[in-house]
């Protein structure tokens, strides 16, 4: 009896804080109706198909020169007798420019960078190229992510461009040497990292904002002067923004998958362990920045201290790896990032269950962390 | 015969930083009795009521309500008491009846207390009405409702009724009266109206600076004090009369900010009032207004700090 009566409390305390939100006519907008309006413009704006313009990295070995020195396989001599060259700036490495026209699907133009492997490979881990191409043993080699369908475009382009044009002469002199990087269309990376972006933003501005809106207003104080639980109020919290997230973030993949056929590659339980994870890392960090001030304006600076540098760094938009190297092993370890990337291993690559466990648990971990901290500090009056 | 203190505050220190907030208090509450904290903003009645209420913790003293100190006893001690802080706001997109379930579930209550609290605040034509849609007196009154839902055996009101209109202040009253009327639950609450401690509670403790200057009933207060009435004159021509009036002997005139009205307190109106009017009248001075009226707590105030209570 007694527990059926503490449990009313729990559910007029969800019913509340769910009222609450869903009576905000923004909330909706900047929770729901937002990130559809960014995925359809962002979407329609980096997936178009016209003008294309890729990079590729060819590299120049010893190997190669002496090899072809006596051989028609030449990337570099085809390049001198095909493309344009770019003039150089500074100390930057030859550049040469390929147009291949179509009349129909739009011209494709290719800049080809001659750089060592080392470079190439940073190159590509940056998102600034998609396929490498390389001369070994008298063969083309093209170096992409299978999983990448702009690589494969660019490969198939220059492949027939290749082939057409006289290099190679012969059958098999050429090889494709598969690589696991990031990246597919535009809209299949950008839907993972909004719905990451929204449990943060959801969380950090609707828990954390409004737990210190709550304690501005006095309300904390009114409600700790009742017998009421102090930690049915922070799971009420944390259940109805979990419920809203969910909502929100179905809502958005159902837009995304009706507009532009986006789907799950990978492991529906993985994702929902992932999501749930993000929920209560971000969740965590809402109560731990929340513990203390009861000051709105301070909370929109703590608030915004915590969200911006996420929203750079993290990839929500595009790749980290355009940022330095040495930055991104911290990035990937931002709590957004772990959240991001965990969402999209699944959308796009296709992950499992059970690698969908690790990035859960520390993200589980981060979670726990900040709420028994928050906690222990929280300051109700 | 006296029970046993429903609350007990003995030798009561609180201090911030440099402010001395609340500075050796003591007192006792019993069982149905209604105590006002008076005194002007900034007194030290906030900070008191809060150290009352759990929310604060002495720095030096102790407070026991019915017995209890609150560390340990939280639980218990919410049960029993109901309050109203200075100022709370409440979820605005919830409505009346929904911020009352609310906190009845908090109390473990159903829905027929949550009614019959409508009924006595007055609110049953707004129960579906959002918060944010209430007028700052029927806030006030949701808040002292709130407050009722558990039939507090102590209630704590920290001024309930400022910066509300005199209607709505009356209306306040009217179910804090109905409420000492009909049941033993003792009542602190703090003001700096005087006449809502007058209407309100048998006992006033005066306040100023951390420290209480006096307490008591009112006519207990205010009979201590031989100067029993009071009248307040303005003059016509305020620069002339200062010098003129401000000479004569017997009389001790309290001159207003202006220099144009003055108060003038007398133990014998019968035979000074007529001295005062010849005075006057000897001097040519012509009266714009003149008042008599029995001394107030406001003048007990102004007598013992200088201060009035609203400044």
């Amino acid at each position: 009896m007694n527990k059926l009566i503490q449990q009313k409390q729990l559910i007029q305390l969800i019913s509340a804080h769910f009222k609450e939100i869903i009576r905000h006519p923004a909330v909706i907008f900047w929770g729901i109706i937002f990130p559809i309006l960014m995925a359809l413009g962002l979407g329609i704006a980096f997936t178009r198909q016209t003008g294309i313009v890729r990079h590729v990295a060819v590299i120049e070995n010893d190997q190669a020169v002496t090899e072809n020195a006596n051989n028609k396989l030449s990337i570099h001599a085809f390049l001198e007798k095909h493309a344009d060259k770019i003039k150089p700036v500074g100390s930057k490495p030859q550049l040469y420019k390929l147009t291949l026209a179509n009349e129909k699907l739009g011209d494709t133009t290719f800049i080809f960078e001659k750089t060592t492997w080392h470079h190439a490979m940073i190159l590509l881990k940056r998102g600034n190229l998609s396929i490498i191409m390389d001369e070994k043993n008298n063969r083309i080699e093209y170096h992409f992510d299978p999983l990448n369908t702009d690589a494969h475009f660019s490969y198939l382009k220059l492949s027939k461009f290749f082939t057409q044009n006289g290099t190679p002469v012969e059958e098999n002199l050429e090889s494709v040497q598969p690589l696991t990087v990031h990246g597919t269309r535009y809209i299949d990376f950008l839907v993972p990292g909004l719905m990451a972006m929204g449990v943060m933003m959801s969380c950090m501005w609707g828990m954390s904002y409004g737990m210190i809106d709550k304690r501005s207003k006095k309300l904390l104080r009114r409600m700790v002067a009742t017998p009421m639980k102090k930690s049915y109020f922070l799971i009420s919290l944390m259940t109805v923004r979990i419920a809203m997230n969910l909502i929100e973030s179905a809502l958005l993949f159902l837009f995304a998958w009706l507009v532009f056929h986006i789907t799950i590659e990978g492991s529906l339980a993985g994702l929902f362990t992932i999501f749930i994870a993000g929920n209560i890392a971000f969740g965590g960090i809402a109560i731990f920045i929340s513990c203390r001030t009861s000051n709105t304006e301070i909370g929109n600076g703590l608030v915004n201290a915590v969200v911006m540098p996420m929203m750079v760094l993290s990839g929500v938009f595009f790749s980290y790896y355009n940022f330095p190297d040495w930055s991104i092993p911290f990035i990937q370890k931002l709590p957004l990032t772990l959240l991001a990337d965990g969402l999209r291993s699944i959308f796009i690559e296709g992950a499992g269950f059970t690698e969908a466990i690790l990035p859960a648990a520390i993200l589980l971990s981060i979670g726990i962390f900040f709420f028994s901290a928050g906690l222990k500090f929280f300051k109700w009056h | 015969m006296k029970t046993s203190p429903v609350i007990e505050v003995k030798n009561v220190c609180k201090s911030f930083k440099n402010v001395q907030a609340v500075n050796g208090v003591d007192f006792q509450i019993f069982k149905g009795q209604s105590v006002a904290l008076l005194g002007p903003n900034g007194a030290g009645k906030t900070t008191l009521m809060e150290m009352i209420e759990g929310i604060q913790k002495p720095d030096n003293g102790d407070i026991l309500i019915m017995g209890r100190k609150w560390k340990g006893n939280e639980r218990q001690l919410h049960q029993m008491i109901g309050l109203s802080l200075q100022e709370t706001h409440f979820i605005d997109r919830l409505t009346v009846s929904e911020t009352l379930k609310l906190f009845a579930s908090f109390y473990k209550l159903g829905k027929q207390r949550v009614n019959e609290i409508i009924q006595i605040i007055g609110l049953a034509e707004k129960t579906r009405s959002y918060v944010v849609n209430l007028s700052g007196g029927q806030r006030q009154r949701l808040a002292l409702g709130i407050a009722l839902l558990n039939d507090p055996k102590i209630l704590l009101l920290d001024e309930p009724t400022t910066g509300l209109d005199p209607n709505a202040r009356r209306e306040i009253w009217s179910i804090l009266q109905h409420l000492k009327k009909h049941s033993q639950t003792s009542l602190i609450l703090t003001t700096h109206y005087m006449e809502e401690a007058e209407q309100l509670c048998e006992r006033i403790i005066i306040i100023d600076k951390g420290q209480i200057l006096k307490q008591g009933s009112l006519e207990e207060l205010l009979k201590e004090d031989n100067d029993e009435k009071i009248i307040e004159f303005a003059l016509d021509e305020p620069n002339l009369a200062i010098e003129r009036v401000s000479n004569p002997s017997g009389f001790h005139i309290q001159w207003g900010a202006n220099r144009d009205k003055g108060i003038i307190a007398l133990n014998q109106i019968e035979r000074q009032l007529p001295e005062f009017l010849t005075l006057l009248n000897q001097n040519n001075l012509r009266l714009r207004h003149l008042e008599c009226r029995r001394k107030t707590l406001d003048d007990l105030f102004t007598t013992m700090t200088g201060r009035r209570l609203h400044e």
